[in-house]
């Protein structure tokens, strides 16, 4: 098993483009081509507008023409993770509910990517309305890890993960509740990146559980990411809860380097029990690569580690079922043809269009929301949030980023966790936290199974710290590659 | 928090507005209540002074200018309607007959 060959660094596709090596109507052909041989055995597209590309990189190429580009990477196709809106296109959360919906307005992140050329390429697979960590969730299709077709890619992003993977596209956009991004890159051997709540817009980005949703970059490099993070990050004020100030230039700042040693925190319940021996040994085999580039490495503690998934399955499912309500049948989306009101409308349509997962967390969620339970349940989540969010503080004080494995285990086989579903929560153990507390963080892969499955390694940085976690990552991801 | 984990699943469906099969009820009240057997953990948490989150850090109400702006045409706004007519939604009868 080994990874099939990617494509080059955006970097040098622009550089191509530029000195008129290549044009964007055949990198699209390209991405195309690769599509139709491989994703048959793959399954990372839901489906592909291969007209509407070919148009998009039909304009690049006459801007470009006419020296009138729109940014440094126009021309470049970028793959859609199928929760994120673009005018025109399909929309489907992988869900029966949304099967024939066709979304009539541009995510703020496509509005920022049309902006600067760049071509949003295709409608990738994902586990339905996003809850999952194998991508086995999808009402409308499979995924195959590229790395081994026995295995899941991960999830929810899974088919964003396995067509950079499979070097269909050369990079796409995920979204990341609870790991979303950062997993299915670990389990795919590439690089993804959750940026601090608020610094990506979520406009367009169809809602799984508001204060937790982010929308990020999965690439080859930790360079691709930061570019794309370029391309997307900034203030929108149809997002509430947008960050107000404009980011520093990511890639510009990643390729600099960090000003001065940087401190990694080791935070010990993340190499507990639990974490695969195998994984863990990788992810020491980076601490020390770090330390031999002169970074101060010192263990330190996150105490309410261990409350995490339940915070997260209580918080998440909640806001969920809330999100959820507006899927009734009535305006749009699946409606059961056969309803004797108004109301057995919604029970029917919902529960047709619904798969397994979305209901078991509707019912969670409503559950920890209703009268009697609320208390114990919603708002005692929400109180150990605070504390989750406390040890960060905490561990920043002393540390510039937080070095942990992205998941406790290589990808698992597909079918081995869809019958317990605890046992699939319990996979998302490491990356959850960072979603609760609002941090930026990334997966970079660090080493090989000896069975040649991929191992990932997670950052953390303080909130709006996307500089000093891409800083850390490259600076990894280059002594290894040296 | 209760102990015996065990939820009342036909009343949650009907407050959740969801149809279940018998089948989806008996397999999700054993998944779930191993599910909240396991949020029983959160119960060894001090949590007594502490604020509860709503959201990630301190973020207050953000206010944009009450002005009217582009909304879509009725055709763009009924385009993924499951029955329309007539410019308007078709739903099933609400009121009962007199």
């Amino acid at each position: 098993m080994s990874r099939p060959a990617h494509f080059p660094a955006v970097r040098e596709l622009a550089a191509s483009m530029a000195s008129g090596e290549c044009t964007s109507v055949q990198l699209v052909e390209d991405c195309l081509a690769r599509v139709r041989d491989v994703d048959p055995g793959v399954g990372a597209f839901l489906s592909v507008d291969a007209e509407k590309a070919l148009e998009a990189a039909r304009a690049s190429d006459e801007r470009r023409a006419r020296g009138a580009v729109l940014g440094p990477f126009d021309g470049i196709p970028v793959g859609m993770k199928d929760v994120i809106a673009v005018k025109g296109e399909p929309l489907t959360c992988a869900s029966r509910m949304l099967e024939n919906f066709t979304v009539p307005y541009d995510a703020h992140v496509t509005e920022r990517l049309r902006a600067g050329g760049l071509i949003p390429f295709g409608r990738l697979n994902m586990d339905e309305f996003a809850m999952g960590s194998s991508t086995e969730n999808s009402a409308l299709g499979t995924t195959r890890n590229p790395v081994s077709a026995d295995h899941t890619p991960g999830g929810s992003s899974g088919g964003s993960a396995a067509a950079v993977a499979a070097r269909m596209v050369p990079w796409a956009l995920g979204s990341d509740t609870g790991g979303s991004i950062r997993q299915p890159a670990s389990f795919c051997g590439i690089v993804g990146l959750k940026p601090t709540y608020g610094r990506v817009s979520r406009y367009g980005l169809v809602a799984y559980a508001s204060s937790l949703d982010q929308i990020g970059p999965m690439a080859n490099s930790v360079e691709d990411a930061a570019c794309l993070l370029d391309a997307i990050a900034g203030p929108d004020e149809r997002d509430s809860t947008s960050w107000r100030e404009a980011p520093p230039a990511f890639a510009e700042a990643a390729a600099r380097g960090p000003e001065r040693p940087l401190r990694v925190g080791l935070p010990k319940e993340y190499f507990g029990k639990g974490l695969g021996a195998e994984v863990e040994a990788a992810v020491r085999g980076a601490v020390d690569t770090l330390a031999a580039q002169g970074c101060e490495v010192s263990e330190i503690s996150l105490p309410h580690t261990e409350y995490a998934v339940p915070v997260y399955y209580i918080i998440a499912t909640a806001e969920a079922s809330s999100n959820l309500a507006r899927y009734d049948g009535v305006r749009y989306g699946h409606r059961a043809k056969e309803a004797a009101d108004g109301i057995d409308l919604y029970f029917r349509s919902r529960g047709e269009g619904f798969g397994s997962e979305v209901k078991r967390r509707i019912i969670l969620g409503t559950y920890v929301l209703s009268s009697g339970y609320y208390d114990a349940y919603y708002l005692r989540a929400q109180k150990v949030r605070t504390r989750i969010r406390e040890d960060f503080v905490k561990a920043f004080e002393s540390v510039d980023v937080l070095l942990t494995p992205t998941a406790p285990t290589p990808p698992f086989r597909r079918g081995e966790k869809t019958g317990d579903p605890l046992s699939m929560y319990l996979a998302d153990i490491y990356t959850i936290s960072a979603n609760l507390a609002g941090l930026p963080c990334m997966s970079v892969p660090c080493g090989l199974t000896e069975a040649g499955l991929p191992v990932g390694l997670q950052l953390i940085a303080p909130h709006f710290a996307e500089t000093t976690l891409l800083q850390a990552a490259r600076l990894y991801e280059g002594s290894r590659l040296s | 928090m209760k102990n015996d984990n065990a939820m009342d699943i036909d009343y949650v469906a009907r407050l959740a507005r969801v149809a279940l099969s018998d089948e989806e009820k008996a397999t999700f009240a054993k998944q779930l209540g191993d599910v909240l057997g396991y949020f029983e953990k959160l119960k060894e948490v001090d949590v007594a002074g502490v604020e509860p989150s709503a959201h990630p850090y301190e973020v207050s109400n953000v206010w944009r200018a009450d002005e009217p702006g582009e909304a879509f045409a009725v055709d763009e706004a009924l385009a993924n309607a499951p029955a329309r007519r007539e410019g308007q939604i078709v739903v099933p009868k609400v009121v009962e007959d007199a």
